[in-house]
Parts: structure tokens; C-alpha cells; sequence
């Protein structure tokens, strides 16, 4: 599914001209992917509807980098607008200063209540140090209880049992039990319930009058559909909890519910479970979350590079260069020392909508772009713009001074050549119009392609040369 | 209580929910147009019938309203939903009686926490209800006192039980509740196995080896996968019933946790795409909450009332 979407991504994309501003029709195909992408991502309709609308609205008249498209921009917006909804920052623990910390568990059958509370005992009592004492308070589920005692068991953490198979009673003797052992936190597992079920969640309501709990954890299978936004506003209003423990994301969901529970009680994702272990209780990330809901390849992580290190005007006169294919070595190395800022290369590629796919049997070697540009610095300036007065005796003082074989200067050589045949159909086709140069004519992404292209030469390079994997 | 009553009442809320927003939106009397249609293709998104899934229900009505101007628009959607849930070939129901001296052979399977061994334990006591010997098998030997929890079903169904350590190959134990069953003359063997997420590979090839086991020990088996959906579940459900699909061949599907406000709609983007018929539904915590699934009792469960309503607005 998330390459039949990311596909259809490569498609709005491409189909998108380079334009200067966004505007409501070149984000139009846009926007209503982007509702599709949450849709299928299980974020609520109504809470999908009001974001895609909010967020066009806010990005509207933004002024669009150049080297980027109008949709991949959005995108970034968009992007950040949900990272943003979904908590900018991780939401620590709350813990009392004195007495103990009460954290309480609660959520709908199956979602992971049980499983979460063990690890939330273990996260406790390893990495932060406390003592943590759990209580079993699910008198319903035949074998909670064992379930619990089991793996508090091999934590070596505490558990109480039920008393009198009465919750509220057993919630108000554990945390007793708890104060009078010393321990600091105490983590009250309650039994799974529908949040229509007028009875049982009286019974949390009352367990929360009457141990006032520090932190009162939501937790929700990442699995959820649009039930999630009608279980969270419930359980939310009768108990206000405090934040939401996120399970199962180890499978292959886009979690998009996370956004609409966010959405609709404000609270904040705390953890995540990625993992059947004890130890797979994670703190939340809500970049790597919104990349997930949206499930479009890293277009956003591509603008930003762009953003942070493209400077426009060497962009603009590498493209109306390569369109005229002019394009020397001096071009090429300051294409490679642009590559390399930007970063390692395989990430870089997979950023590309459409690109990814395409290079992924490519090995590729960021110290064969170091190797190519010492090459190429061992040449002199006429060298580098007039490629073909390199004869036999330059290419042995190339080598010597850039340290490798004459073979190498040779192989650069022949592939420069054949770039630049490439890049002349391409320039022939338009595809570096949007940069600047021929802005109106364009049809694909521009800088993308010129970094592919660079970045796949010198990658072939690479293979040629090692022949073996190399990660 | 009869099961149309039993089945109208588990969808209530469902039928609360989708069939009161069609409701409004045919009682405000108007048109049908594309912003009527948008109105209703939310309506059945928010039923979690997938962004498709919905599209095409909505599609087909666009076409038949152009041709079809005389029939209320209701039943025009209760139509295009049964088409969805048109039963296929796969969906016939094995029955008891073609096994002969033989026990019929039901694996479980499912993510974590979608009410697996509930379910097991249902099937069992339903199973006991209409005379059948049943056996059950404590196969998830993985999850901290889930063959706790089967035994303690397994005492209130009043059916028999094989178990093993915590931590015991499942493949092995299901081989011996089967060898049990067959030298005990039981007739149904019921395998409840370990929740896994069907994206971990190693634990999708624990399933196919229990799978193959059992049919070493009797050929044929297991002569259904039952594939346990939580009804909550949104369109990853979709991704479950495919790759499980590909890895046990799952026959049918049990769809649970119905008696809250979900709405189980995932279910008919399976049957679209896969033809896997839901068998069950899950409508509480107790040994008897578990309804056969009858598509067009279903399709109109849900969109009950709607008829009477129309009349009315006509009359």
C-alpha cells in the first residue's frame, strides 16, 4: 500500500509545473491526496477534512523554493503542521516529588494495557531508577491477573492481586501496600472496557476519585479505525487522562489514529510499544510518526535539505548549463561537494520520489564521491573545462596526484562523456526547466534529477570499480 | 430471542451511527447530487469501509441513480452493500457431518489482542451447545498465562483442554491435542495460537509449520483458519487478512468486539478483495456472545428502518 501511494505521489508531482507560489489550484491534486493518504492512514474524517483544510488555508501564498515543485513544498507544510499536532516535543512522565507516583492504565479490550504496564515497570526500574510496584486491579479477564504476576514476576517487580474481586478496593489497598513497602511509583493495570460501557467506567471514575492518579495513560492499539476518535473523547471526558501509550507500532499500521486521538483530548502520545519484549516501550517521535501517516517517502526531509544548504543561484546557472549541456568537470565537482553536503548519498536518493526505487540495487560509497573529487582536483582549471586535452601523460600526473590508477582518471573520463550525452537529451526534453532556466516549460522535478544524475554516475562508478557490496 | 433480533440488536450502534447519518441526510429531502454523495461517501468512510472501498459503493450509485430514478435511495445502498458481501465459493461453511469418524480441525489466528482465545472459548461452548465432543488446544505458548486464561475457559464451557509449558514448541503441542482428540473420538479440535503481527516473518512460518503439522497427523486438516479481526481495527485489517491469508490459508474470518461503536466496515473490503466470508461476530464478554454472520441480515440490519423512513417522508 505504501508504494501504490507512493506512487500516485510521483505522479502529483511530476503532473505539477513550477510555479512560484502556491496557489489553490497547483496544490489542488495535492491536497486531496494528502486527505486520501490520512484516510488510509485511519486518521478520523472529520479530523482529516478540518486539517487538509486548515493547512491549505495556511499555505496558501507561500513562496516556493526554487528546486523544489509546488506539491512537495505543500507536503512540507503539511508535514510539519502534523508534526507539530502531534506534539513538537516528547511529553516526559509526570512523577510526585514526594510520595508515590500513581500512573493508572486505561483503554479498550486488547489494546495492550497489561503489556504496557510491564513495561512501563521496567522502563521505572531500569533507566530511571525507581522502584516501581505493580497492581493488578482486572478482576474480569480470566487470568489477567496471572498475566501480570508473570512478568512482574521475571522484573522482579511486586504485584498485587485483586481483594475481594473488587477494583476499587484492590486499586485503594495496593497503593496502600505500595507506601507502606517504600516504593516510589505505583502502576495500577485496570481491565479493558468499551468506553460505552456506563458501569465499568464508573468504576474507573471512581478508582480516579479516590487515588487521584499522577499519570492516567490512555492506551491505544495503532491499529484503530475511526472508532478511535469516539473511545478517546469518551474516556477522555470521563477521566481526563493525562497521555497516550501507543502499542503494536511494530507492525505494519500507519497509526494515523494517534493524530485523531491527538486531535480530539489534546493529549499528548508518551510511548510507543514496538515490540513483543518488555523492553520495546518506547519514548514518542512525532516526526517519525507523521512520516508514517502520510507514508509519502521523505519528500519532506528532501525539501529541507534543499531549504538549508541549495544556494539558488548556483542551481539556477548549474541548470540553464546542463541544458545547453556545457556542463564541465568544474560543474561536476561543485554538483559532488553539493551531494556531499547535503549528506550520505543512499539517504539522499531515497528521498526522490520515483528515484528511490529505481537505485536500489546501487551500492553506493560516499568515499568514491571523495575519490572522484580529488581527481578532478588534481586537474587543472583547463583540464577541467576542456576534458578532452587530457592525453596520456596528464592522465599519469592526474592519477599520481589524486592518488589513484590511471584507469580511474580514464573510467571518470568516459563516464563524464556519456553524462554528458545524457544530459543533452534531457536538456533537449526540458527536465531542468524548472530551476529557473526555462521556469513555465518544466515538466519534473529539477534538482532531484541533477543530483541523480551526478550521484548515479558516480555510484556507478563505485561498483565498477569495487565489485563488491559495501554498505 | 430469534438471530435476525439477536444480530439487528449487536449492530445497533452500527447501525445507529451509519444508518442514522443516512438517515439525516435523506431526510433533509434532497437531491442527489455530487454533494450529497460526498456527505454519504464520509458516512462510509467513517464506518472504516476504506477510502476504496467506498468509492466504488458511491460510484455505483451515482451510475444507478442515472438509470434508476424510482427506487428510494436507501435501498439503492442497501443493494450496493450486499453486492460487496455476496457470498463467494470460499464462504460455504464446512459441516460436521462430511468428516466422518474424523475430528474437524479449526486453527485461530490473529494479531495480538483481538480476542482470539474469547473467541476460542466461544466457539467451544457453541460447539458443546449443538452436541459436538470439543477439545480444545492451548497452542500460544508464548504470552504470559494465555493457557491460563484458555483453562478457565475451558472449565466454564465444561470442554476438554490440552496444554503444555509455557514456552513449548506450538507446532508440538497442536500435533498433540490433535493425537489426543483422535484416540478420544472428539469431534471438533479447537487450536488457539499466539497473537502475532503479520509482519513478522519468523512468526508467520511458526503458523505454517503448525499448519503442516497438522495435516501430517490428518490429512485435510486444519479444515479452517479462522482469521480474528477486532472490529475497532481500521484499514490495516486489510494487510492482516492478506498476509495471514497467504501464510495459513485463512478460511474465514471472526470479527469481534462488535457491541461497541465500531463498525467492522474493513470486513467488506476483505470480502471484496480477498472473498474471505466473515464467519462470526463477537458481541461481548460472555461464552454465548458470538452470532453467525449472515450477510444480507447484516446489510440490512444496518440500514434498517431506512424503508419505513422514506415512506414516511413520502406520505
Amino acid at each position: 500500500m505504501l508504494d501504490a501511494l507512493q506512487e500516485r505521489f510521483d505522479g502529483i508531482l511530476r503532473s505539477l509545473k513550477g510555479q512560484a507560489k502556491i496557489s489553490g489550484s497547483n496544490i489542488e491534486d495535492a491536497t486531496r491526496e494528502i486527505r486520501r493518504a490520512l484516510l488510509e492512514a485511519d486518521v478520523s474524517v472529520q479530523v482529516a477534512r478540518d486539517f487538509v483544510a486548515r493547512v491549505a488555508e495556511e499555505a496558501r501564498g507561500a513562496e516556493v523554493l526554487k528546486g523544489v515543485l509546488p506539491g512537495q513544498q505543500f507536503v512540507k507544510i503539511v508535514h510539519d503542521q502534523l508534526v507539530e499536532l502531534l506534539g513538537g516535543q516528547n511529553a516526559p512522565l509526570v512523577l510526585a516529588t514526594g510520595g508515590p507516583t500513581v500512573i493508572m492504565m486505561v483503554g479498550l479490550q486488547g489494546s495492550g494495557k497489561t503489556t504496557s504496564a510491564a513495561k512501563l515497570a521496567k522502563l521505572l526500574k531500569g533507566k530511571m531508577g525507581r522502584r516501581p510496584f505493580l497492581v493488578a486491579a482486572d478482576i474480569y479477564r480470566p487470568a489477567a491477573v496471572e498475566q501480570l504476576a508473570v512478568l512482574g514476576r521475571d522484573l522482579g517487580v511486586p504485584v498485587f492481586r485483586p481483594v475481594d474481586n473488587d477494583a476499587l478496593k484492590t486499586a485503594r489497598l495496593g497503593l496502600a501496600e505500595a507506601q507502606s513497602g517504600h516504593f516510589d511509583t505505583v502502576i495500577l493495570d485496570t481491565a479493558g472496557r468499551l468506553h460505552i460501557d456506563e458501569g465499568m467506567m464508573q468504576e474507573l471514575e471512581r478508582i480516579r476519585a479516590e487515588l487521584n492518579p499522577h499519570e492516567i495513560l490512555f492506551v491505544a492499539d495503532s491499529m484503530i479505525g475511526q472508532d478511535a476518535v469516539r473511545a478517546a473523547r469518551d474516556f477522555h471526558q470521563r477521566l481526563a487522562f493525562t497521555g497516550v501509550v501507543l502499542t503494536k507500532l511494530d507492525g505494519d499500521t500507519r497509526g494515523g489514529a494517534a493524530m485523531s486521538i491527538r486531535a480530539v483530548t489534546g493529549a499528548p502520545v508518551k510511548f510507543t510499544g514496538t515490540g513483543e519484549k518488555l523492553d520495546a516501550l518506547e519514548p514518542f517521535h512525532p516526526e517519525r510518526l507523521a512520516q508514517r501517516i502520510l507514508g509519502m517517502g521523505d519528500v519532506v526531509g528532501l525539501v529541507e535539505k534543499v531549504q538549508e544548504q541549495v544556494e539558488r543561484q548556483d542551481a539556477e546557472r548549474m541548470a540553464s548549463r546542463m541544458a545547453r549541456a556545457e556542463f564541465d568537470l568544474e560543474d561536476f565537482l561543485s554538483q559532488l561537494q553539493m551531494i556531499k553536503r547535503l549528506g550520505p548519498l543512499e539517504g539522499l536518493l531515497k528521498m526522490i520520489p520515483g528515484v528511490g526505487s529505481k537505485l536500489k540495487d546501487l551500492d553506493l560509497d560516499s568515499r568514491h564521491l571523495v575519490r572522484t573529487e580529488a581527481i578532478i582536483q588534481s586537474m587543472t582549471l583547463r583540464e577541467r573545462q576542456q576534458p578532452a586535452i587530457i592525453n596520456g601523460s596528464r592522465k599519469s600526473r592526474i592519477a599520481r596526484g589524486a592518488g589513484v590508477k590511471e584507469n580511474d582518471v580514464g573510467l571518470l573520463l568516459h563516464q563524464y562523456e556519456q553524462m554528458k550525452g545524457m544530459m543533452k537529451q534531457m536538456g533537449g526534453m526540458g527536465m531542468f526547466g524548472g530551476m529557473g532556466a526555462r521556469r513555465g516549460e518544466a515538466e519534473a522535478h529539477p534538482l532531484p534529477q541533477v543530483n541523480a544524475a551526478s550521484a548515479g554516475f558516480a555510484a556507478k562508478r563505485a561498483q565498477k570499480k569495487t565489485g563488491k557490496k559495501k554498505r | 430471542m430469534n438471530v435476525l433480533r439477536r444480530l439487528s440488536q449487536a449492530v445497533s450502534r452500527t447501525r445507529e451511527e451509519i444508518g442514522g447519518r443516512i438517515r439525516e441526510l435523506l431526510g433533509t429531502g434532497r437531491r442527489v447530487d455530487e454533494a450529497m454523495l460526498d456527505e454519504l461517501e464520509e458516512i462510509l468512510l467513517s464506518a472504516d469501509l476504506g477510502v476504496d472501498t467506498a468509492e466504488r459503493v458511491v460510484s455505483g450509485l451515482r451510475e444507478r441513480v442515472k438509470h434508476d430514478a424510482d427506487t428510494p435511495l436507501d435501498r439503492l445502498i442497501e443493494e450496493e452493500v450486499l453486492a460487496l458481501l455476496k457470498p463467494t465459493s470460499s464462504g460455504l461453511v464446512p459441516q460436521a457431518e462430511n468428516f466422518g469418524d474424523q475430528p474437524r480441525v479449526v486453527l485461530v489466528v490473529g494479531v495480538n489482542g483481538t480476542g482470539k482465545t474469547t473467541t476460542v472459548a466461544k466457539l467451544a461452548a457453541r460447539e458443546k451447545r449443538e452436541g459436538r465432543r470439543v477439545m480444545l488446544v492451548a497452542a500460544d505458548t508464548f504470552r504470559a498465562a494465555a493457557v491460563e486464561q484458555l483453562e478457565i475457559w475451558a472449565g466454564r464451557a465444561g470442554v476438554d483442554l490440552v496444554k503444555a509449558a509455557h514456552g513449548a514448541d506450538p507446532a508440538a503441542v497442536a500435533f498433540d491435542g490433535l493425537n489426543a482428540a483422535m484416540a478420544r473420538g472428539h469431534q471438533v479440535v479447537l487450536v488457539d495460537t499466539a497473537g502475532r503481527l503479520h509482519n513478522k516473518k519468523n512468526l508467520m512460518s511458526e503458523l505454517d509449520k503448525i499448519t503442516r503439522v497438522l495435516s501430517r497427523r490428518l490429512p485435510g486438516a486444519p479444515h479452517e483458519v479462522l482469521l480474528v479481526l477486532d472490529g475497532t481495527t481500521g484499514q490495516n485489517a486489510l494487510s492482516q487478512a492478506r498476509i495471514f491469508t497467504e501464510a495459513t490459508g485463512v478460511t474465514g474470518l471472526v470479527l469481534t468486539k462488535l457491541d461497541g461503536t465500531a463498525r467492522g466496515g474493513i470486513a467488506l473490503a476483505i470480502h471484496q478483495e480477498l472473498g474471505l466470508p466473515v464467519r462470526w461476530i463477537g458481541v461481548g464478554e460472555g461464552l454465548e456472545d458470538l452470532e453467525p454472520f449472515d450477510p444480507s441480515l447484516y446489510a440490512r440490519a444496518l440500514f434498517e428502518g431506512l424503508g419505513a423512513l422514506a415512506s414516511e417522508e413520502r406520505a
